[in-house]
């Protein structure tokens, strides 16, 4: 059954090259491979999509910078110690879900969602600075309609912490189905794409910090 | 019901009085130019036309004859080659005649869009005029900032002298449009932008607003006369003595929105237009208006240059 | 509270006019009738379990098309509409706001609800079939993107009828489109319709790109594909590359509306200029993603019917590619008349004028793929021919339009609306139409009657040049787009009537294909074969209409036109090549295939219920809508048992059922 199951599943995730079907006997679960071979290059098109989703951010953000309609600046109310931590926790979290990955690719059960959890748990903490900052913002007086510069400010910051709420559910999603299902193909391909997310995330907030914090707050 | 077969019968009527009358009555008025502007663009028009005509017409033959040709019918003469793919002699050819043909266009259209860049000023030995012209909801407000007149859907210049006019929007934007003087340009609230014309030709031209701004639109249009200098002096001189005068509540109700006649001002508020300018820049912000200037530094990043239309209208500003 | 509810139900329902009131009754009469019907003939399980929750690609294509033709229909009559107001303006049938309302959802409807159904239809319908493939990559995700966009589609429509349509324009400039200019729900809907479908567009692109690059059969390399995959793919590139910014673009202006951000707002520093460069930089990949696909239809119909191989398919792929690149670089020639200097126009009117160079060449292979052929005119064919005329008259007067300074003269007039509808009607309509005439046998296993055909296909294109050459005209008289009247005695009068009456023959050439569709399901003759027109691609190589799985084996390709190559070697009694043979006589296999879900279903419902409470801005709505979007996407995550496999006797039942019917 073994057997056939893996020749058929070639049928459908039918490869591009000419002649890979004449040897596909040989190995097991190939037309599961394909599969999540399948999903992954379709993950990476979703983040090129996502890339020009900040591209445009940025764009705006960059042309609505000076924009501030006679009312606070970024510098003036912006505190960077506590964008700095948050920086660092989420490279930190970066660091994490690589360590998961080390650990799924020994097999590790335990290890894998064991540094998921660290990882969605530092997320977590990013997200929990990010909200306090939004907070301290408007009790400042700033926020999404105080003028044009904060609208694009709030836009930016807070659709990358969309992004990483998303990924926070996804994660802890995934950290279920890993429990009750253990390392799979399947499984596999899902912890590889939301570490490929979360490393993603991490590369947008570094453009976010540079060029919305340093260059604008300094 | 009534309505509606009197629509049924106007249609037939006008549909038999326009296959009776040919195209009587039309008026080709963008090929019509009474201005330099104008003509440059009529004479641009009809470059790339027979430019691209050269191409155009050709092609359309050849797909007549090809069609007809190689139809299938029986005992036809023209040869069948069903593997004949691929020519790289005839593809070269086809890849090099509308390179050719697009450079040629492209090299005159470069050099005009520098000749006819509208903030250029026009080349005179007579001092331009400016008219400033703001859209509004929906009607033009002008105002003659040098003889201190304002007048509403309607303008009166001399001939033979060039305009400068100065577009802005009190709202949403509008497109400032007189097609036998010239074509049109953008008016934007936040920004003052210039477009130079003149009249040729003494004449009573039609102006309109070109870009859709909201639901009476189509009430934007106005006169622009073209009239001697003499006209034109006793005409201002005419306005100054018996029309009303634009107080700034008279122009607050001119903001309401809604379509308006013409109307004559003896006077305007002092520095109405740059009032309205920079009406949406807040003390001391980087608004849109002046201080957006500062986003046209050449440091800036890249992705700006694509946005800085703000800042180049500023230079031209001219205040 | 009486006089609250009825306060509440008048600014909630479209009210006053005679017109609205008798679309409305229609409405409401059609959806009881449907229920009735489905109800009386016991059909909604049916249609749940067949249809609704299918992820069979082919019958995806077939809703997605069913939807486009409505809608094709609700954009005509938007456009008759208009075309009566302006041949007697002096009757007043429209109101101003009634029109403004009228031309902009004919514009979004067209192209957005139109024009990308019909093609993502044909996607859907073709591409796993020309491959040589059992389905898209992503069937899950395709029930998904047509659920989006059925979603999306029913919000904006909806507007009709509650809350008011939008009309600040297809595009929505703001100021105009902000709270300050349409502060009505109309324009929510325009967001939200847009937004909604828009997400549905985007993971097709996805969809077609992984589907076409790792799916192909065996064999088939990148330079093996049939042109129509090809376009399919260059579309799908620009798709996934454009899109973004038109989500970007829409959040943007909702959170000016919603949220009372400053981004396109007159005051508090706002740039309205940003959101037309925004627009306009996904709207110019736009239409090139609609006209490219149309290219591939071509394509592959002037080759079958020249009974020809294709001339010049390498330059064919390069002009793919290169339009698609550059049409991104060319969106600053919608607004020439911005004043943004000599140097950004002169360098956007260049490259928009680079688009025509590979067009161009384009038009030259077909023409020479029709030379030396032997060529043969059913109705697809000759949407084709008519195509390129019309496509090259309109490509010309785009060159024209290109050239900055005239721009400034042809801009927002007549000429500009004459020059987009020939590209838009002439290529992408004719071209889709092409498609489905061709098609349609694939899809549905019987042709559609030729002769009403005919009589559809010249009252479209005598209808097309009475409608839009006047226009042309109209333009160097000076009438300027979305005027509902004109008061000025400019003698612009006669055209209009003129382009009126060929509007209307279009809508005639309309019911002749209704009356068409009618008739050849009425008259219903079965295909004898599943190559109707001795065509040259895989998908002529299995039955009419195609069995769920497509391929009973997975084909072996060795040629660009493999099916023709095929059909030739056998009628010259040439032995089939050896790995071919081989792989068509191994035994059958079973196939692996997609499991049917509700939940695409579903969760684009959730969406609508999100969309519709941001619309009115009911926060009670919103929250449920959004919550069941992410437990819907909760539940798919947790389901493994996606797929099944169908078993060899099956496989033999169906082929011996489809084979046994010729």
């Amino acid at each position: 059954m073994a057997q056939k199951k893996h020749k058929v599943a070639v049928a459908h995730g039918s490869p591009a090259a000419g002649g890979h079907h004449e040897h596909h006997g040989g190995h097991h679960d190939h037309g599961h491979h394909d599969q999540e071979e399948l999903k992954t290059f379709g993950f990476w098109l979703f983040l090129i999509t996502d890339v020009i989703l900040f591209g445009t951010l940025f764009a705006t953000f960059a042309v609505l910078r000076l924009n501030v309609a006679g009312g606070p600046t970024g510098g003036d109310l912006i505190e960077l110690p506590g964008i700095i931590a948050s920086t660092f926790i989420l490279l930190t979290s970066s660091f994490t879900s690589g360590l998961a990955l080390l650990s799924m690719n020994k097999g590790n059960k335990n290890g894998l969602i064991g540094w998921l959890i660290v990882t969605a748990l530092l997320g977590a903490s990013f997200i929990y600075l990010e909200a306090t900052e939004f907070i301290h913002l408007v009790n400042e007086g700033a926020n999404i309609g105080t003028s044009a510069y904060w609208s694009a400010f709030f836009t930016l910051v807070g659709t990358h912490g969309l992004h990483v709420s998303v990924g926070l559910v996804w994660m802890i999603a995934l950290i279920i189905q890993l429990s009750k299902r253990g390392i799979t193909p399947v499984t596999k391909r899902k912890v590889n794409i939301i570490s490929l997310y979360w490393h993603f995330l991490d590369v947008v907030w570094i453009f976010v910090f540079t060029i919305v914090y340093l260059m604008g707050v300094m | 019901m009534r309505r509606y077969y009197r629509m049924l019968m106007t249609v037939l009527f006008l549909t038999m009085a326009f296959a009776l009358s040919g195209c009587s009555g039309a008026q080709y008025i963008v090929l019509d130019p009474k201005g330099p502007i104008g003509q440059s663009q009529k004479d641009l028009i009809i470059i790339t036309t027979l430019l691209c005509a050269i191409i155009i017409v050709p092609v359309l033959i050849l797909t007549a004859i090809i069609v007809w040709r190689y139809r299938d019918r029986p005992g036809r003469k023209a040869s069948y080659q069903p593997h004949w793919e691929h020519s790289t002699k005839l593809e070269a050819t086809w890849w090099a005649i509308p390179i050719v043909i697009i450079a040629i266009i492209g090299v005159v259209t470069v050099n005009y869009t520098y000749m006819l860049e509208p903030s250029k000023p026009l080349e005179s030995d007579k001092q331009p005029i400016t008219i400033q012209a703001t859209s509004m909801d929906w009607k033009w407000l002008f105002t003659y900032p040098d003889e201190d007149i304002a007048t509403v859907n309607y303008i009166k210049f001399p001939e033979g002298v060039p305009i400068r006019f100065q577009l802005t929007a009190d709202t949403a934007m509008n497109s400032f449009w007189i097609p036998q003087l010239g074509g049109q340009l953008y008016s934007m609230s936040g920004m003052a932008m210039t477009l130079y014309l003149q009249a040729d030709e003494q004449g009573s031209y039609y102006g309109s607003g070109a870009n859709f701004n909201g639901k009476d639109f189509a009430q934007m249009t106005f006169t622009a006369d073209a009239v001697s200098q003499e006209e034109y002096d006793k005409w201002v001189s005419e306005v100054k003595g018996d029309a009303p005068v634009l107080t700034m509540d008279g122009y607050e109700s001119l903001t309401s929105p809604g379509p308006s006649d013409v109307q004559l001002f003896s006077s305007f508020p002092e520095g109405l237009f740059d009032k309205i300018v920079t009406q949406y820049v807040e003390e001391g912000g980087g608004g849109h208006g002046h201080h957006g200037a500062s986003a046209s530094d050449p440091k800036t990043d890249d992705s700006q240059t694509a946005f800085n239309t703000n800042s180049t209208q500023n230079e031209h500003a001219g205040h | 509270m009486w006089d609250k509810i009825k306060e509440f139900s008048s600014e909630f329902f479209v009210t006053g006019d005679p017109l609205i009131l008798g679309a409305q009754v229609s409405i409401g009469l059609t959806l009881v009738a449907v229920v009735l019907v489905l109800t009386y003939f016991k059909k909604w399980r049916w249609l749940w379990s067949e249809w609704l929750t299918s992820v069979d690609h082919k019958r995806i294509g077939i809703m997605y098309i069913i939807c486009s033709i409505l809608m094709l229909f609700r954009g005509g009559v938007d456009a008759l509409l208009m075309r009566t107001q302006l041949a007697a303006p002096e009757l007043e049938f429209l109101t101003a706001e009634h029109y403004n309302q009228i031309f902009t959802t004919h514009g979004v409807i067209m192209i957005l609800f139109m024009a990308m159904p019909l093609m993502f239809g044909l996607f859907n319908i073709v591409v796993p079939l020309q491959i040589g493939a059992r389905d898209v990559a992503f069937p899950f995700l395709n029930s998904l993107s047509f659920w989006m966009f059925f979603f999306g589609a029913m919000l904006f429509n909806l507007s009709f009828v509650i809350g008011g349509s939008p009309d600040a324009g297809w595009l929505a400039y703001p100021p105009l489109s902000e709270l300050s200019g349409s502060p009505g729900v109309g324009q929510d809907f325009y967001i939200w319709g847009i937004q909604i479908s828009g997400m549905g567009s985007l993971a097709t692109g996805i969809n077609f790109i992984v589907t076409i690059l790792k799916m192909r059969a065996p064999g088939m390399k990148l330079m093996k594909m049939p042109m129509f995959t090809w376009s399919v793919l260059s579309s799908s590139l620009t798709i996934i590359l454009a899109f973004p910014i038109l989500t970007v673009t829409l959040f943007l202006l909702f959170l000016d509306r919603y949220a009372g951000a400053h981004f396109f707002t007159l005051d508090g520093g706002g740039n309205p200029m940003m959101y037309i460069n925004l627009i306009w930089m996904w709207g110019h990949p736009e239409v090139y993603i609609v006209v490219l696909p149309a290219f591939g239809i071509f394509s592959e119909i002037v080759s079958t019917f020249s009974k020809k191989r294709l001339f010049g398919y390498s330059s064919m792929v390069y002009a793919l590619m290169s339009i698609s690149i550059v049409s991104f670089f060319t969106w600053a020639h919608h607004f020439f008349t911005m004043g943004s200097g000599a140097n950004v126009n002169a360098f956007f009117a260049v490259s928009t004028m680079i688009i025509a160079i590979p067009t161009g060449v384009k038009v030259f292979n077909w023409l020479f793929t029709m030379f030396r052929g032997k060529l043969s005119f059913p109705t697809p064919m000759m949407w084709t021919i008519a195509f390129i005329p019309c496509f090259v008259i309109g490509g010309m007067t785009g060159v024209m339009l290109s050239v900055a300074p005239a721009d400034f003269q042809y801009h927002n007039s007549y000429f500009l609306i004459a020059h987009f509808h020939q590209t838009l009607i002439g290529g992408v309509v004719f071209g889709f139409f092409a498609g489905l005439y061709y098609w349609w046998p694939k899809m549905f296993g019987f042709k559609l009657h030729e002769g009403l055909g005919k009589w559809a296909f010249w009252f479209w294109n005598i209808g097309f040049y009475v409608c839009f050459m006047p226009q042309y005209a109209l333009g160097f008289m000076g009438m300027t787009r979305r005027f509902n009247e004109y008061n000025f005695d400019m003698g612009w009068q006669p055209l209009n009537v003129v382009s009126t009456v060929g509007a209307f023959l279009m809508g005639i050439a309309f019911l002749f294909q209704v009356w068409q569709i009618a008739h050849s399901i009425r008259f219903y003759k079965k295909e004898p074969t599943g190559d109707t027109w001795n065509g040259r691609s895989l998908e002529w190589s299995i039955p009419s209409p195609a069995p769920m799985y497509n391929f009973a084996r997975t084909p072996i390709v060795t040629s660009r036109d493999d099916w023709w190559e095929k059909k030739e070697r056998r009628r010259k009694g040439e032995p089939e090549l050896p790995h071919v043979a081989k792989a068509e006589q191994a035994p059958l296999e079973p196939i692996h295939m997609p499991r049917n879900s509700g939940v695409p279903f579903v969760m684009s419902f959730f969406w609508f219920i999100a969309g519709f409470g941001f619309v009115w801005d009911w926060t009670w709505m919103v929250i449920p809508g959004l919550i069941g979007v992410i437990v819907c996407m909760l539940v798919r995550s947790f389901t493994y048992n996606t797929d099944y496999y169908v078993p060899v006797d099956e496989i033999e039942r169906t082929e011996a059922a489809a084979r046994g019917a010729h």
